[in-house]
């Protein structure tokens, strides 16, 4: 895997972000049919499956440099965007373990991992870090394990302890959040931080996805995709940061909507966790414009239907009300009518210039 | 991609701890690291029994990714074959395929003290219980039943130190159940791992004394396989034996018919089949109770028949 990155990318301010033909190919497209409606959409993330972006356990792609980048800056900013309550020490360990068995075992070009007992190097070329530190000493890193390797991780994750039959938020980071805040969520069961969404929890969607995700086993990890749309490629769209983008909502026109305003994908994964037996959930936030996204004509044409047909209690949430109308209007060009095959996969294989 | 489903394993000790109790330690038949995993946590063997594969689960009683993973095993009587292998057949070197280590009893991250019970060779989760409480300075207490004769193993598997309420108790009179549980601080959990009988006696003395059933753990291997049994599809007509470690829905793949599937774990409903004929013995979460009792559909990922020959419109 040649991923060539794209280090001078920016999430705020000046906005400097685009997607490569390539990476518009392998974009996690998250509706395989004409329609959207809540379900427990969550399949083993272990075989390869319709998106690039499922071939690995956590996909390192073109923007990786530059979210790490943009990472560091919001934990500059609000270093209480990490928070890992006491008892997830050993849930720490674990997923700096997971994180660079991982990228080393699936990119050995870009790092590296070796291990002598508890004494481990770490290799991260991409970012520049050579790290030599011993396992389970956090004296030995320059920040707590978790927070040091989610640093050099793309997208954002929480630590979910199992106990009394439900699952507890009980740490993660929160730098790239589709509006949801982890200071606010952070020690809630799974019933509970889930409580602001509408019409799952009457599908009974919750109480079988905490069933599932409560029986994930180590080395069987699992995944969804869920989504909702970003106006600029911002990826910290937090409540605390309300202010700073909530009002970009009323900006959009029809001359800018098509470049503004991003679909954007949380390819959501399951990890057990060995030591711990905690949960990591990972959170990797795609961002793609509708003029990228377009390119690909079977996404146009779905892409226009699902938004066309789609629940208003369920817009509401996503917050897309406001340009609800002028979003449809914009994406009608893009569907002649002609039927589209299942499946998130593109229809073409390169894009037309 | 994390995508192993199976370890190689290979066996590197094997001692007789008692007569009736083998210790082995594995570690991988490459020389790789393994896995880590959690006190309390197991992996299945696969095993050669008399006449088939026999995958038999067994707790980790040390799992180190370099040092290897140990387990007790104990003779049985009523074996089916797995742990006479392991007893009689076993050597230093044999290769044995085992699941990824994986955790059903679980110490809990709130609780202000660990009181650990056990009967007999349900003591290996509890080893591993101690050692990880012993490393992090939690509060425990452990009481083992041990049958006549085997006090002294139990002593020395426990090692006891200095300052430590560990008691091995010979036959179950020596342990007063209620005034040991009567006696336990706010906040204690109860572990209890070992013959069904000790198991129930534990829970139903908690509930009697108002215990909070979230504060009471049992070893629970959890409904992996079961009896085989037969499927016909009424649609193609094939018969399918599904065998007792199989899913109905690898029995069905294994056959060559294309059923869609998701999560495979009985959560997400994409594999439902309807029910022609026979008794279903559901296992997912997805059918409500209304729907298991009318048996018109079945989640062929994890649930099974009750009835010898299930009829699947298919």
């Amino acid at each position: 895997m040649a991923t060539v990155f794209k280090p001078d990318e920016t999430f705020r301010d000046d906005y400097r972000y685009g997607n490569s033909d390539s990476a518009i190919l392998r974009f996690p497209f998250p509706f395989g049919e004409d329609g959207y409606m809540y379900g427990v959409n969550i399949e083993p993330h272990s075989r390869p499956g319709s998106s690039g972006a499922f071939a690995v356990a956590f996909d390192v792609d073109e923007h990786y440099v530059s979210e790490c980048a943009e990472r560091a800056t919001a934990l500059a900013l609000e270093p209480g965007r990490c928070l890992v309550l006491p008892h997830m020490r050993e849930a720490e360990w674990d997923t700096l373990e997971l994180i660079m068995e991982s990228l080393a075992a699936d990119y050995p070009d870009q790092f590296a991992l070796e291990r002598q007992g508890d004494d481990w190097t770490w290799t991260n070329r991409p970012l520049g870090l050579h790290q030599r530190f011993r396992f389970g000493d956090a004296t030995t890193l320059p920040h707590p394990p978790f927070e040091y390797i989610v640093r050099q991780a793309q997208g954002d994750f929480t630590l979910q302890d199992q106990r009394d039959g439900t699952l507890y938020i009980d740490g993660g980071i929160a730098t790239t959040p589709a509006d949801w805040s982890l200071a606010f969520d952070v020690g809630m069961t799974f019933h509970e931080w889930h409580g602001p969404v509408p019409l799952a929890h009457q599908a009974g969607v919750f109480d079988r996805a905490l069933q599932y995700l409560m029986r994930v086993r180590y080395g069987h990890p699992a995944r969804r995709l869920n989504w909702t749309m970003t106006i600029n490629p911002r990826l910290d769209t937090s409540p605390e940061n309300y202010p700073l983008w909530g009002p970009d909502r009323a900006s959009l026109t029809a001359q800018t909507i098509g470049s503004r305003l991003f679909l954007r994908v949380e390819l959501q994964s399951f990890f057990r966790l060995p030591r711990s037996n905690a949960l990591l959930f990972g959170i990797r936030t795609y961002l793609a414009s509708l003029d990228e996204l377009t390119r690909v004509p079977k996404w146009g044409r779905r892409l226009h239907r699902v938004m066309r047909d789609l629940h208003p209690d369920i817009a509401e949430y996503k917050g897309l009300s406001r340009y609800h109308d002028l979003l449809v209007a914009h994406l009608a060009a893009y569907d002649d009518g002609r039927p589209t095959e299942p499946g998130i996969a593109p229809d073409i294989n390169v894009l037309a210039g | 991609m994390m995508d192993t489903q199976t370890l190689t394993l290979a066996v590197a000790e094997a001692a007789f701890v008692a007569p009736g109790l083998r210790r082995i330690t594995l570690v991988a038949a490459d020389g790789a690291r393994l896995p880590p995993a959690a006190p309390g946590a197991h992996v299945t063997l696969a095993l050669p029994g008399e006449t088939r594969i026999l995958r038999n689960s067994y707790t980790l009683v040390g799992a180190d990714p370099c040092a290897g993973y140990t387990m007790i095993v104990r003779r049985s009587e009523r074996s089916r074959g797995g742990s006479r292998h392991i007893h009689e057949v076993l050597q230093v070197g044999d290769v044995i395929e085992a699941t990824m280590p994986h955790t059903l009893f679980a110490l809990h991250s709130q609780a202000k003290k660990h009181l650990l019970i056990g009967g007999g060779i349900g003591i290996t989760p509890l080893l591993a219980f101690v050692a990880h409480l012993r490393a992090r300075g939690g509060l425990f207490e452990l009481h083992q039943i041990a049958g006549a004769g085997e006090a002294c193993v139990f002593e020395t598997l426990l090692a006891p130190r200095a300052g430590e309420r560990i008691h091995v108790h010979a036959g179950r009179t020596g342990l007063d159940l209620v005034a040991l549980l009567a006696a336990q601080p706010l906040g204690t959990h109860v572990y209890t791992c070992g013959p069904a009988g000790l198991m129930d006696a534990v829970d139903a003395t908690a509930a009697a004394l108002g215990w909070p059933r979230s504060h009471v753990h049992r070893e629970d291997f959890g409904a992996a396989g079961g009896e085989p049994f037969m499927l016909r599809l009424a649609a193609s007509g094939i018969e399918i034996a599904v065998a007792g470690d199989q899913t109905m829905l690898e029995a069905i793949e294994a056959a060559g018919v294309d059923t869609p599937s998701l999560c495979r774990g009985g959560a997400c409903g994409v594999c439902i089949v309807p029910v022609r004929e026979g008794t279903p013995e559901h296992r997912d979460h997805f059918l409500s109770e209304g729907e298991r009792a009318r048996g018109c559909h079945v989640m062929p990922c994890v649930s099974r028949s009750k009835s010898p020959v299930l009829v699947l419109d298919l």
